[in-house]
């Protein structure tokens, strides 16, 4: 079933003096390269880069391409990524070469198409979130998050109240929350969940004082359910002097739904990358451009982008914190995010939250007499379930039945996160997969669950149809092979 | 709507299925007040066309470089990318797929990481790198963080020859973590790191000393002394290149470089409004475990089969929280890929003629505007395709002058605090002709 | 069995006191439950370490664990074997898989650490 080797490396197929790409010939007169380059500022060594043709090089990734799953290949209900379908007009509308053929110092009357997407988009994410101002700089949501915390530290700072060191993550946050809060030199206190999964409101009582610098919050959070405390949790860090931080990873569900800013939160990234239907790409580049309230808008990073008379301008706040990244950010991933919002406009975007809602709750209604649910209550736009019942009983964990799923052509949940749930298992279906997709998938979980009872052995050694089996991770971090060699 | 297939039908049936009625249902956990009674003010729907001529509309109202020739770098260049680059990028089980996680499914992109890696390590004369950061600046950051952490010191030395918006997005990470930043000046008559000044610090206290090769000027700076005056010091060097310089220009490794940075766009990316690009970071064997960023290592199967996974994820903050070597966890995979793709189309002769047409191009346009315009070349180290050009004039008005013929110019400095000064570049698309004619339009611009 | 006459903290690092030197690693029920390890960050010698401080880093695939001095003192010693072999921790947790010596601080009570038998009934509870 399996091949014996797989795709070989193209340095390993590589043959010298051949090309994939012809320059055209250099018209203007030659001048030895030592008068121009003294050879001490010169490579002795040449890089090793592959020779090969541009039909073996288009082989190859296809071959490479080939052993990837993505949204378009199948289902992809890996639990807070909002695996969508990603609409390919908008990346035909990216590629537009009055987007992508533009340079960033290009004169701003030169660019006032590109400036007005900019501010539109950050006016309509504005709205969503309930909030003022943004900036859509960030790269990422991690980078949206530092980008918060860094705001968050001068606001204290810029009240006198640079003392406060403390930032509150619940034990069910992303990883990234409090990895970005140690970016950001603050001290990370975690609060714990209470048993409805949200936030202990007691424990978070006793966290509070006079160090808070704010508290950062997924709602729904990473199980899925939207805290029911949340204007107490939002008047209790008010009243310390903190600020809310929303992490915006989640926002698939609550579009014209519900609005962090109403809620009381002062800070909100969007992950454009989830929410707002861009492609993954297999890690990135996503976007994490974040929105303020009014108050904390004159330290957004600059440049931000205003609007004067009819013009667009590029502007620098008052109090601005700095640059948190080259340039405005990554604007092809704007120009595709504002492409979903306009396709869908508001009543369209409250349709995909309701639709990813119904299907989360669909999957873990008929999932629960299979699996354990640790939380049953209504959730968000996904779920967690435990492995536990097929630990105790089959000696089969959720790492078991996640290797299990790639058989069947799905992509595994998100496992083992968050970190209070015994062998997690986090399921996102997302709106734009089908009754029929649910209902295979509900058949395939079935299916797993009985051949954990029938066959654990079997599922121990899962997958075994996929291109490789699984893979000595041991071994590759004991004697990192980072590189080929040669 | 467009791309939610839930008919009516599927709705009841399973709103059915779970015993209730009503949406809303689902969503009684959010308190009553909270929940929108009013539409959201956003634009109404469009379809597919009316939304691509909205959007043709908006690109329509931009000067694109496809049709305007530029001669405008500072960081973002305008390249030739071979046609296969966007094909391949945009199959959809590269461009739809997340993070490799599940690395059996997900070879395709572990694979194409393992290669840019290979090719990274290779262009920079190192001996790792990770799959990508955000972009070159935020990579420098990270990288003087790391300089911190490795060595346990908290100065960092940036040359004032820096790109201006790099220093300051150092500047934002390192203030927010008390590393202290001193500015190393530049010599006014080469361009380059002042080396007297440099030698004048105490290398003891140093975490790194950071050089951008070529310099944000364009030119090539002496690092040898600079290598040498901060290892003795038992402190790091930091090189943040320019990738395709590095088809002529001796290695980091050569200069015996700890950490080297630098950003991807030129490197099969198109310049998209400065973004999204990618930041490569590579590294020496001793302290690859410090770096941050994904990596993806080469191990086996079950039955021996070659196969690739994330590797060294314990350094990441999925693990280790609060405490791993950086927030991020994303790289930049697709525009990697590109790069990836690009650097195979190039091979290794093709990637070496770019950069040598970049230099006798860019050397042919510095020659003509001092023999035949008023203008001078402003400093005497040698440069790679870019280089300043000085006049007591204002640049920003030859620029327009220059855009009605056709042109976009060179990057006026005076956003940089250099009012007189303009920055060329010239890539290997640029043609003779291209290049006469706008000598001509300048030499017709004498004040 | 190679753990008698050792002691042990709560963290699950363990202590073999021989004169003024205490040789520390982590126990079998700690490495088992932190499965293959894959990278041992280790002090230097010369490090000054407090009783209750992280002084050296164990990872495997997919977790980490700060490894706290049992005892107060100076790294005269650290097993370099495990730069190169950190599976020694999974295969020789109390011999060969030993990760560095301190020499005790003047006045260093060894009270607080449990003996074996106190150890075993304290991961039994937990």
């Amino acid at each position: 079933m399996r091949n014996k080797t797989g795709v070989p490396l193209l340095f390993e197929v590589s043959s010298p003096g051949r090309r994939g790409y012809r320059l055209p010939d250099l018209d203007v007169p030659e001048v030895p390269l030592e008068e121009l380059i003294p050879s001490q500022f010169q490579r002795q060594q040449e890089p090793k880069l592959p020779e090969v043709s541009e039909l073996e090089v288009v082989r190859h990734f296809t071959q490479l391409s080939r052993l990837n799953h993505g949204v378009d290949v199948g289902f992809y209900p890996l639990g807070s990524c909002t695996m969508k379908y990603n609409p390919r007009v908008n990346e035909d509308a990216a590629a537009l070469p009055g987007f992508s053929a533009i340079h960033p110092y290009q004169p701003e009357e030169t660019v006032q198409g590109a400036l007005k997407l900019m501010y539109d988009l950050g006016s309509y994410l504005a709205e969503l979130a309930g909030l003022h101002a943004a900036t859509l700089q960030p790269a990422a949501g991690a980078h949206g998050e530092l980008t918060g915390l860094w705001i968050m530290k001068a606001y204290h700072e810029a009240n006198g109240e640079g003392h406060r060191n403390e930032v509150i993550v619940p034990d069910t946050a992303h990883g990234t929350n409090p990895a970005s809060a140690m970016m950001a030199d603050y001290k990370v206190v975690e609060v714990p969940s209470d048993e409805r999964g949200g936030v202990d409101v007691e424990a978070l009582k006793k966290l509070l004082g006079p160090n808070t610098a704010g508290l950062m919050l997924t709602n729904p959070n990473t199980l899925g359910l939207f805290d029911e405390n949340i204007c107490t949790i939002a008047e209790l860090v008010h009243d310390a002097g903190g600020l809310l931080y929303y992490d915006g990873a989640n926002a698939n569900a609550i579009m014209g739904i519900a609005r962090p800013g109403d809620t009381g939160f002062d800070i909100v990234h969007f992950n454009l990358h989830k929410t707002f239907s861009t492609p993954h790409g297999g890690g990135g580049p996503g976007a994490g451009p974040i929105v303020v309230s009014e108050k904390l808008a004159p330290f957004l990073p600059w440049p931000v982008v205003d609007k004067e008379g009819d013009k667009y301008v590029l502007k620098k706040p008052e109090k601005s914190i700095g640059r948190v990244k080259s340039f405005y950010g990554n604007f092809s991933v704007l120009v595709k995010a504002y492409a979903y919002i306009r396709s869908h406009g508001p009543d369209g975007l409250r349709q995909v939250s309701e639709a990813a809602v119904i299907n989360a709750n669909y999957l873990m209604h008929h999932l629960k007499e299979l699996y354990h649910l640790p939380y049953d209550r209504y959730c968000k736009h996904e779920f967690v379930l435990s492995g536990k019942l097929q630990k105790q009983n089959h000696g089969v964990r959720t790492l078991d039945i996640a290797k299990r799923l790639l058989d069947y052509g799905i992509h595994a949940p998100t496992v083992y996160f968050p970190l209070t749930v015994d062998e997690a298992i986090m399921i996102e279906p997302t709106e734009t997969e089908t009754k029929e997709t649910l209902d295979e998938f509900i058949s395939v979980m079935r299916k797993i669950a009985d051949e954990a009872e029938a066959d654990p052995e079997m599922l121990h050694s899962a997958p075994h149809v996929t291109p490789v089996g699984r893979l000595d991770e041991a071994r590759a971090a004991r004697q990192p092979i980072l590189r080929w060699r040669g | 709507m467009r791309y939610i297939p839930m008919t009516e039908q599927d709705r009841q049936a399973m709103l059915a299925s779970m015993g209730i009625s009503s949406v809303d249902e689902l969503f009684s956990d959010i308190p009553e007040h909270l929940r929108m009674s009013e539409k959201l003010n956003l634009p109404p729907a469009l379809s597919e066309a009316e939304l691509m001529r909205h959007m043709r509309e908006l690109a329509g109202a931009n000067v694109n470089l496809t049709e305007t020739v530029s001669f405008m770098g500072g960081g973002v260049y305008d390249h030739l990318i071979p046609s296969i680059v966007k094909h391949l990028i945009s199959r959809g089980e590269f461009l739809t797929a997340y993070t490799p996680y599940q690395a059996e499914i997900s070879q395709g992109v572990l694979q194409s990481i393992f290669e840019y890696q290979t090719m990274i390590a290779e262009l920079t004369g190192m001996d790792a790198a990770n799959a990508s950061m955000y972009d070159g600046a935020t990579a420098l950051a990270e990288a003087a963080l790391m300089a911190c952490n490795a060595s346990r010191r908290d100065v960092v030395v940036l040359p004032e020859n820096l790109h201006p918006e790099w220093k300051e997005v150092c500047e934002i990470y390192l203030s927010n973590q008390d590393v202290q930043i001193k500015y190393l000046p530049y010599d006014e008559e080469t361009g380059t790191i002042n080396h007297t000044v440099l030698r004048e610090l105490n290398p003891k206290e140093l975490a790194c000393v950071v050089v951008q090769q070529p310099n944000f000027f364009g030119l090539i700076e002496d690092v040898d002394p600079i290598s040498e005056f901060i290892h003795e010091g038992g402190g790091l060097l930091v090189m943040a290149v320019d990738p395709i310089s590095l088809g002529l220009l001796k290695s980091p490794g050569e200069y015996g470089a700890d950490i080297v940075v630098g950003d991807g766009q030129s490197l099969g990316n198109p310049m998209s409004f400065g973004g999204p690009s990618l930041g490569f970071f590579a590294t020496t064997d001793k302290l690859v475990r410090r770096m941050p960023g994904r990596i993806v290592g080469e191990t086996v199967d079950g039955d021996g089969r070659r196969g690739f996974v994330l590797t060294l994820q314990t350094r990441e903050q999925h693990i280790r929280r609060e405490k791993a070597t950086s927030n991020i966890c994303s790289n930049q995979a697709l525009n990697a890929l590109a790069a990836t793709i690009y650097l195979s189309a190039l091979g290794k002769e093709g990637f070496r003629e770019v950069a040598y047409q970049c230099v006798q191009k860019a050397a042919y346009l510095k020659k003509k505007i001092a023999e035949e315009t008023p203008f001078k070349v402003k400093f005497s180290a040698p440069s790679f395709r870019e280089f300043i050009v000085t006049g007591d004039v204002d640049w920003e008005e030859i620029n327009r002058k220059l855009l009605d013929e056709g042109f976009l110019g060179g990057l006026p400095l005076n956003r940089f605090g250099l009012p007189n000064d303009v920055l060329f570049a010239v890539t290997e698309a640029r043609t003779k002709a291209e290049i006469d004619r706008l000598v001509e339009l300048l030499g017709g611009m004498s004040r | 069995m190679s753990e008698k006459g050792l002691l042990f903290t709560k963290d699950h690092e363990w202590v073999r006191v021989q004169g003024n030197i205490a040789v520390v690693g982590i126990t079998d029920y700690a490495q088992d439950e932190l499965g293959d390890v894959v990278f041992v960050d280790l002090p230097s010698e010369g490090d000054q370490v407090q009783e209750g401080e992280g002084f050296a880093v164990v990872e495997s695939v997919k977790a980490v664990s700060d490894i706290y001095a049992p005892v107060s003192g100076t790294i005269v010693k650290v097993n370099t074997e495990l730069e190169d072999s950190p599976e020694l921790i999974n295969e020789s947790p109390y011999e060969k898989g030993w990760i560095a010596e301190i020499e005790l601080a003047e006045g260093v009570q060894l009270d607080d650490l449990m003996t074996a038998e106190e150890y075993e009934a304290f991961i039994k509870e937990a």
